[in-house]
């Protein structure tokens, strides 16, 4: 109970500490803008670990379910415009909905596939919604298609992604030490043995499988609602690289190091920006390719491989 | 009629730029069991340096082809040597990681100012573009050398991978890496062969495609490489005819879906034959099923 207690505190000091700098002026829009995403990022990576480092799922296509759940929100809150944030609320719920049918859908016939396989099609899956992203005004005009999707209203605040940066890991938390997770890291560990003792693998798969993607749909819609412009290329098969890069730099099956990697993640791209000088910023998507051998070359399992912070671990 | 036939050569040439690099994917996949994403990068240096030796140096095309094989069969080796090798015993997920890392940096390093440059380039044509009228098609001098170029390289390699002895033991290390070793194979040296004659086909393939679809810039390898990667998989990955059937394919699907649907959609119908022909038949059409051991 006490460190629950010494948790809620940190997170609320954090949280005023933020709010703070927000409203003196200390912190300017753009690192707001950059706090922001990194913990939308952190929610779609999260996603990406009960699939691929809880469930033992290898999928490249969760860009997918990030930008379907991206375009439905914008598309509701921009039609619901005079709601005001009720039409965000309506526009989250419907893309979560989606999100878990399409991942349903799909996730049901695919996930029979293993491993690389799996990784193919999940793939192939991720770059057909991409084109029909850029095809979509020709069904719906106001998504733009390959021009863009314009004004969708900005809901998305520092207090918004707070909350569901911090629900999501609380719930991811509470589903690892659940009944649901020890059939997930059953699968992992060894899907026949699973299978012979009684695991559904077939329920537990599919399910990890939609639980994760509605993870990136709700970072998506979060997304959506802040930078207020789409475009098909922000969910492009690089964009599931990038999460699946976090993932495993993170190391896989583990919440605190898939933390710390989004948000190193983030910072290390954004700060290169600031630290390198003008006549050499053309290397910063050099230097961070090498920074991402060197890692994978010093430490092959992850950063925070089979490790957790304390407050994520349950009690003995 | 003809409208189709015309579009199958079309197809075909397409399909063996692509084969050409499926071929990298797929002896990689089989030998190493690693998706090899910098293979798609190769391809782009190889036509990289099909466009120095023939625009700058103004080389014969068939020494522009070979410089360009032989720098990418070194890049692909160094490559090997120096990012793949120290994660042979690493989960397979890392050296996938290093494989897109290398990758990003290929593209990267290449468009900085004083090496490739960002920019599109058009690419130099050897000779004179001239079509010739066969029955109702048409087909043109670049097709003709894109075919027997691709021809004779795949013969090639058939014979290597057959015939030689290197090419047993590729087999053998493709087949059981440790027993292999046993039998006195220097496994890390067929590995590095063998990212050197993938590597090197890419190259080629790299030329051809200059040649045959004139511009190039140095993300230009992410769409071939990963429909290539795509077409061995549809084929079959580790399988050498099937990498070359999958993507006759897809080249053919690709080509028809521009011709008679719609162009841009064509990469969601190349996509959808993957992902409908994996569930059929989750190895791809010649792959072997493996059956799993309890």
């Amino acid at each position: 109970m006490r460190i629950k207690i010494r948790i809620l505190f940190i997170i609320i000091l954090f949280y005023a500490v933020i709010q703070i700098l927000i409203a003196t002026g200390m912190l300017n829009p753009y690192w707001t803008q950059i706090i922001q995403f990194a913990q939308i990022i952190t929610i779609s990576a999260i996603g990406l670990n009960l699939i691929y480092g809880y469930t033992g799922q290898f999928s490249l296509g969760h860009a997918a379910f990030y930008g379907i759940g991206a375009y439905c929100s914008a598309l509701v809150t921009k039609s619901l415009h005079n709601l005001g944030f009720l039409s965000f609320i309506i526009g989250l719920l419907s893309s979560v909905i989606l999100v878990a049918i399409i991942a349903l859908i799909i996730g049901l016939p695919i996930l029979r596939l293993k491993s690389d396989y799996l990784g193919i099609a999940t793939l192939g899956f991720g770059i057909i919604v991409k084109v029909l992203f850029d095809n979509a005004d020709t069904v719906i005009p106001a998504l733009g298609g390959s021009r863009g999707m314009l004004g969708i209203p900005r809901y998305t605040n520092f207090t918004l992604t707070f909350m569901f940066f911090i629900g999501s890991i609380i719930i991811i938390r509470n589903l690892i030490f659940s009944d649901f997770g020890r059939s997930f890291i059953s699968i992992r560990e060894d899907e026949i043995a699973s299978e012979c003792t009684g695991v559904n693998t077939t329920k537990y798969k599919t399910m990890g499988f939609v639980f994760g993607s509605i993870f990136a749909g709700v970072a998506g819609v979060l997304y959506a609602h802040l930078y207020s412009f789409l475009h098909p290329s922000n969910f492009d098969f690089l964009k599931s690289i990038d999460v699946l890069l976090i993932v495993v730099l993170g190391g896989l099956g583990s919440i605190s190091g898939t933390i710390i990697a989004a948000i190193a993640w983030t910072f290390i791209l954004e700060g290169l920006r600031v630290i390198l000088p003008g006549q050499i910023l053309d290397w910063r998507l050099v230097i961070y390719p090498l920074i991402l051998i060197i890692i994978m070359l010093v430490k092959p399992m992850g950063i925070g491989s089979g490790r957790e912070f304390k407050f994520l671990r349950p009690k003995e | 009629m003809s409208y189709f036939l015309q579009q199958v050569i079309n197809g075909l040439q397409l399909g063996f730029v692509y084969a050409l690099i499926a071929l990298g994917y797929t002896m990689v996949y089989g030998i190493v069991r690693l998706i090899n994403f910098a293979h798609g990068d190769v391809f782009m240096v190889g036509a990289y340096l099909g466009f120095y030796a023939l625009g700058l140096y103004h080389l014969p095309f068939p020494v522009a082809i070979l410089f360009a094989m032989v720098g990418c069969a070194l890049l692909g080796v160094t490559i090997e040597r120096l990012a793949y090798r120290p994660l042979r015993n690493a989960p397979r997920i890392s050296a996938l990681i290093t494989a897109i890392g290398v990758s990003l940096f290929l593209e990267y390093f290449t468009s900085l100012k004083f090496i490739f440059g960002p920019n599109y380039l058009a690419y130099p044509r050897p000779f004179v573009i001239c079509t010739y009228q066969l029955g109702s098609v048409c087909i043109s001098n670049v097709q003709i050398l894109v075919f027997g170029v691709s021809i004779i390289l795949l013969i090639l390699l058939q014979l290597i991978v057959q015939k030689t002895k290197t090419g047993m033991a590729m087999r053998a290390v493709s087949y059981d890496k440790d027993t292999a070793r046993l039998m006195g194979i220097d496994v890390d040296s067929i590995i590095s062969f063998t990212f050197g004659i993938g590597s090197a086909l890419a190259g080629a393939g790299g030329v051809l495609y200059g040649i045959a679809y004139p511009q190039i810039h140095p993300f230009m390898g992410i769409m071939p490489g990963l429909k290539a990667f795509v077409a061995a998989v549809l084929g079959g990955i580790g399988s050498i005819p099937g990498a070359m059937i999958g993507a006759l394919i897809m080249g053919v699907v690709e080509t028809m879906c521009s011709a008679y649907i719609s162009s841009t959609m064509r990469d969601a119908f190349a996509f959808s034959i993957l992902i409908i022909v994996l569930l059929a038949k989750p190895t791809g059409i010649m792959g072997k099923a493996e059956s799993e051991k309890v």
